[in-house]
């Protein structure tokens, strides 16, 4: 039993020589072969990483970069709108994709019913349904934004009246300069109309809920 | 003399297949008329010295020695890559008694696999991944290239085709109880071919970039992004950025054409490497034939 303990304990010097590597030298600690073996894997996983994290960061950039300025797009005078119904309009949102970079968005004048705090001189709603994204069309009969894909259905403050929807029709800031009513960046709203950062359709804003989808650095 | 008795011994074993080595340096072993094969025929031509024994098959030398050709060949190349050998494991398994075409699926799902690769190469020639062009080059190569409804359509419902194989492959394993000990790593293979499968039938989709293309795929990215935590970026990495834009066509093309397609090719070859090592399962119902003895060897 003492001879054993005498091996391990033999095994456990850290000199090359005492554990008995052959080829092992005074004072080594660390045989040739390890270095080198620890040597190459560390060359190697340079390398990887010198192609495989340019690829990745290349990938995944736009994840965390906005890279559409904030802009402002004219839709009109201030005399083609008014405050009882809704008035379609078409703006681009993604440039350089042709047809499928432009939306459609609803514009109406606030009035006196809008009892949101939000500070826009014109509601503008967007119809990227806020369930899935499919695009709502607004029925003036019922004064309802209704959607083909899901049967989502809000009123005309764009709240959810019915269907799978999580959260309002997202809004589109506006200003008005010289008469003519001026477009700007998208934002989403909670069931109390409190505006959040653009969000994903299908992540909540009211709620606990909210906490699993975080703000995203790309809105 | 030595050197040209090897050459034709090594073809012989090729030709053959049985992996016995033949006699060395240019002995005549199968001499005998009975024997009739090419390598007796070339090897009497060529020696001389037997050529009297048997004069007849001196006639068709010549026609006999290009019929030799290929076996000769593949003796070339077996004998520097031993793909012989490595191709008799995989082919030339053993297998259970009752199998039956329910263990087809599996090589009929490869085969609809490689008839989408292959439609897919030549669809690459006229496809046009950008947002602006996408569809006026899917309606192109349909409409205007030749047999270009023949290869989009084999394309089209051969995706469907492998979806419904796949899981008819894998409800054979499932009912089968081929998944169990030792086969759990092909299962999960076969699991991620599966989801691999389902991805290329997503960002495939996109690509004609007609209504249903894009509305289809909106609604798929932000199935994505109601994941928590992670959906809204796993949504902008699919769509490069907040917005389905310029970037989101080419991203969905380079992952259905290069990154998915390479991914499944390889596990494509771990899962054959672990069918071809583990064998096929025997089907449920059938008993282990057991003889008595062999019980009590086994004990």
């Amino acid at each position: 039993m003492a001879s054993l303990k005498d091996t391990d304990k033999q095994k456990r010097s850290p000199y090359t020589v005492d554990r008995g590597v052959p080829g092992g030298f005074e004072g080594e600690t660390v045989t040739r072969r390890r270095l080198f073996e620890g040597g190459a894997l560390a060359v190697g996983g340079l390398a990887s990483a010198a192609f495989g994290l340019p690829a990745l960061g290349f990938a995944l950039g736009p994840l965390f970069s906005d890279p559409s300025p904030r802009r402002l797009r004219d839709v009109g005078a201030e005399a083609e709108f008014n405050d009882q119904t809704y008035i379609p309009r078409v703006i681009t949102i993604a440039p350089d994709s042709g047809e499928a970079g432009k939306t459609t968005i609803y514009v109406r004048k606030r009035s006196q019913q809008d009892t949101d705090r939000l500070d826009q001189p014109y509601i503008v709603i967007s119809t990227r349904c806020a369930h899935l994204g499919c695009p709502v069309r607004h029925v003036q009969a019922s004064e309802r934004f209704i959607c083909p894909c899901h049967g989502g259905i809000y009123d005309r403050y764009g709240k959810v009246a019915g269907g799978p929807p999580v959260r309002p029709l997202d809004r589109f800031e506006t200003v008005v300069q010289g008469g003519r009513v001026l477009v700007g960046d998208r934002f989403s709203l909670n069931s109390k109309l409190e505006r959040f950062s653009t969000r994903d359709p299908s992540n909540h804003v009211d709620g606990l809920w909210q906490y699993i989808y975080p703000p995203r650095p790309t809105t | 003399m030595k050197l040209f008795g090897r050459k034709r011994n090594t073809a012989g074993t090729a030709g053959t297949a049985n992996g016995s080595p033949t006699a060395d340096n240019g002995t005549p072993t199968n001499g005998a008329p009975s024997g009739g094969s090419t390598i007796t025929g070339r090897h009497v031509q060529g020696n001389g010295a037997n050529g009297k024994q048997h004069p007849t098959i001196d006639r068709s030398g010549l026609k006999r020695g290009v019929a030799e050709v290929p076996i000769s060949v593949a003796g070339w190349l077996d004998e520097r890559t031993g793909a012989s050998p490595a191709m008799r494991v995989f082919l030339y398994r053993k297998v259970p008694k009752g199998v039956s075409w329910w263990q087809t699926l599996g090589s009929a799902t490869m085969f609809a696999f490689v008839s989408q690769a292959v439609t897919g190469v030549f669809l690459a020639m006229y496809y046009i991944p950008s947002s602006t062009e996408a569809y006026e080059s899917t309606v192109y190569l349909t409409n205007e290239v030749f047999a270009g409804q023949l290869v989009r359509g084999m394309h089209r419902w051969g995706a469907s085709v492998m979806v419904i194989l796949i899981f008819l492959h894998m409800a054979r394993t499932f009912f089968f109880g081929a998944y169990k000990y030792p086969r759990e790593i092909n299962w999960i293979i076969g699991v991620v071919l599966l989801v691999l499968t389902l991805a290329m039938g997503l960002t495939g989709y996109l690509l004609p970039f007609d209504q249903r293309s894009y509305w289809a795929t909106i609604v798929a990215v932000n199935i994505n992004a109601s994941a928590p935590i992670l959906g809204p970026y796993l949504a902008d990495f699919l769509r490069g950025g907040a917005e389905f834009g310029a970037t989101t066509i080419p991203r969905f093309y380079a992952i259905h054409m290069l990154l998915v397609p390479g991914l499944i090719a390889a596990l494509i070859g771990a899962h054959l490497y672990l069918v071809a090592k583990l064998g096929i399962t025997a089907p449920p119902w059938l008993k282990a034939e057991k003889s008595r003895a062999l019980s009590r060897e086994e004990i």
